[in-house]
């Protein structure tokens, strides 16, 4: 569904995705692990369109993205939830989430963008109870069900999410985690899952690709990966000592 | 029936992605972990970084079996001995044994490719497998056991050796598939003869074969005289053991799994890359191996490769039957022969056996070479004028076909070595 090669991207001279090559399955959940700096956000505005990339390839159903700005590739249905949520704070919880719906700056259908509601309200009843409160006052794993229902006003078949559980309580991040996996149950979305969190994500992810300074070093079914030592040594806190 | 229908038969251009990706991070890891890969990039200027479809892979340097040995034992592993569950070395086919090494994900990566070879070649859970490759450092059988029994098939570990007692567990435990080196097949065969039990009391359906080159002759001889399939399958110790090829039930062919392995063809004597269908040397990269990664290993065994479909619906391209190994070519009067050819050739002949010895003098300048071929008792004492006339036959065929004059010896049945794991069909007498 979406295919990755050769991608090259960075800020200014700073290179920070090196060759990166990678590709998701419709109906699929993959996940990119890494520590800071690795390239995994970079990644995902690349994708987005939010970042320019230098060189390679991004094929969304035979389309490469990389030739196309944000607003089409949200509109062809491939859309970001960003790192720290994004939502605007002065404004209401309804509000936002209708923000999602302006697709190519043009409103859906009221009665369309009301079903889409009451299906985002379904996933996150939380969010129905605070529908008329200001989204600055949702609590971080409110806010994070926010940002995931705001990109799914845009209809998205592909959910690109950047750092979903970064600054949750433990238990709110499994909360989280058991959302995502819903949302490729219930509405059959493909996922690619950007994490630090690599135990959380290798868990409810088919494939992973561990990223190394920009480079792909480790790519496979995530039973493998959770089972590589260099994987649990770095990436699940296992091992710390005794490794020469 | 496949194992993993998905992979198997992934259409090509998934495939060719996966294979890129699993490609750029293999080469990544020993760039980063394995010294002597990271030298010998550097020295031809090459970075992981300049691989960027399938088509740059022959800008990386090759890898030959003397690599391996001027980094015997570890150093080649890509990881640390820690992680490292399993040691294996090669057989040792030709000069020094090289070491190599497994970690838990490779081992189950291991299981589920031999699992395939064994599922083309007929074999499910309900099969009664008995593996008669050596059980040690040589891959073949622990390969085969650890992939049948992922299937779930009932496994024997019978090892090498002792033939008639093989026979006694394959009669009474109802053994349906047989593992085994062909030219071991053939000695279960002949040993069934001499115990005088009848095919009938055999349960066997099919045959996996493989560890050596083998003729279609001798599989139509160990069709007929063990009443099963026989499929050839392919994989060598460097690269990961069994688990490369396979041959599924049409036997067009054995099918690679691409998925895990790339393979390329090339003229191993100018190196140049070949088309599919020219035959050539096997180069291999491995995709996925953890412990052990392979960057263009030259496997110096002869094949080339088929990208026709299969009726079997596999999409991998196929390599031909392994014809022999670019180091067992035998150079006679300058003439390049392969034992392989004299094997087709005696198989063709009434009243020899399948066994022959070829063995290679020097005398003064020239090479003599002595075809060793066993017959059937029957006429072997009483008719001369017969033996002589067969003697002509073979070395009149044998001249015709190879383009050179060879000397052919008749010996009684049963009068040359047996091995029980690779046959040694050629003495080279010469120091060359």
């Amino acid at each position: 569904m979406l295919r990755i090669k050769n991608l090259e991207a960075g800020y200014g001279k700073l290179k920070v995705l090196r060759k990166v090559s990678m590709h998701i399955r419709p109906g699929e959940i993959a996940t990119v692990i890494g520590a800071n700096g690795a390239g995994k956000s970079t990644l995902l505005k690349a994708i987005s369109g939010l970042l320019s990339s230098r060189d390679g390839e991004i094929l969304f159903e035979k389309q490469d993205l990389r030739k196309l700005t944000t607003e089409k590739i949200v509109f062809l249905g491939c859309s970001l939830v960003p790192e720290g949520r994004q939502v605007f704070a002065t404004m209401t919880v309804r509000e936002n989430l209708i923000l999602g719906s302006y697709v190519q700056y043009r409103r859906r259908k009221p009665e369309e963008v009301r079903e889409d509601l009451e299906r985002v309200f379904l996933l996150f009843p939380r969010l129905k109870e605070r529908e008329r409160q200001l989204a600055g006052t949702l609590s971080g794993g409110e806010q994070q069900m926010l940002a995931i229902g705001r990109a799914l006003l845009s209809r998205p078949r592909v959910l690109l999410l950047d750092e979903p559980s970064m600054g949750l309580a433990p238990l709110v991040a499994r909360e989280i985690f058991s959302h995502i996996s819903r949302l490729r149950k219930e509405l059959g979305l493909t996922i690619l899952l950007v994490e630090q969190n690599a135990r959380a994500a290798l868990s409810i992810a088919d494939r992973g690709y561990v990223l190394e300074t920009g480079k792909v070093v480790l790519q496979g079914p995530c039973e493998d990966l959770l089972a590589n030592r260099d994987v649990q040594r770095a990436y699940l806190g296992r091992d710390r000592n005794g490794y020469p | 029936m496949h194992w993993e229908q998905d992979r198997e038969c992934m259409d090509r251009e998934e495939l060719e992605q996966l294979q890129i990706e699993r490609l750029q991070s293999t080469l990544n890891r020993v760039y980063a972990h394995v010294p002597y890969y990271r030298k010998k990039f550097d020295e031809e200027g090459i970075t992981p970084q300049d691989i960027g479809s399938l088509s740059d892979l022959p800008r990386l340097p090759f890898t030959t079996k003397e690599d391996l040995r001027g980094n015997y034992p570890y150093g080649m592993f890509a990881v640390p001995m820690r992680e490292v569950v399993r040691i294996h070395a090669s057989s040792g086919t030709t000069g020094t044994s090289t070491v190599v090494g497994y970690t838990r994900n490779d081992i189950k990566t291991w299981s589920n490719l031999v699992a395939r070879i064994l599922t083309a070649g007929g074999i499910t859970k309900d099969d009664v497998v008995q593996i008669s490759f050596g059980y040690g450092l040589f891959t073949g059988g622990f390969g085969l056991h650890y992939g049948a029994e992922r299937i779930g098939a009932s496994v024997i570990p019978a090892s090498s050796g002792n033939t008639a007692r093989q026979i006694k567990i394959m009669v009474d435990y109802k053994t349906t598939a047989l593992v085994a080196t062909p030219s071991y097949a053939l000695q279960v065969a002949e040993t069934l003869r001499e115990m005088g039990i009848p095919m009938s009391a055999l349960s066997l359906k099919y045959g996996l074969f493989g560890a050596e080159p083998w003729s279609d002759r001798m599989r139509e001889e160990i069709q007929e005289r063990l009443g099963i399939v026989a499929t050839d399958n392919y994989g060598l110790s460097e690269v990961i053991g069994p688990g490369v090829s396979g041959e599924c039930l049409e036997r067009r062919g054995l099918h690679i799994n691409e998925d895990h392995f790339l393979v390329e063809v090339i003229d191993p004597e100018t190196l140049a890359p070949l088309r599919p269908g020219e035959t050539g040397e096997l180069v291999i990269t491995t995709l996925t191996k953890e412990a052990y990664p392979m960057i263009r290993y030259r496997t110096r065994d002869l094949t080339s490769i088929l990208t026709e479909a299969c009726p079997c619906g596999r999409t991998g391209r196929r390599m031909t039957r392994v014809a022999g190994r670019t180091d067992d070519m035998l150079i006679i009067k300058g003439v390049n022969v392969f034992p392989s050819q004299i094997e087709s050739l005696l198989f063709e002949i009434e009243g020899t056996e399948p066994h022959y010895q070829i063995v290679i003098d020097r005398k003064g300048a020239m090479d003599e070479v002595t075809v060793l071929v066993e017959v059937s008792e029957n006429i072997f004492f009483d008719q001369m004028r017969k033996q002589r006339e067969m003697v002509e036959f073979i070395r009149k065929r044998l001249a015709h076909d190879l383009g050179i004059s060879v000397e052919v010896r008749l010996v009684e049945s049963k009068t040359l070595a047996r091995s029980e794991g690779k046959a040694e069909r050629v003495i080279d007498n010469r120091r060359l």
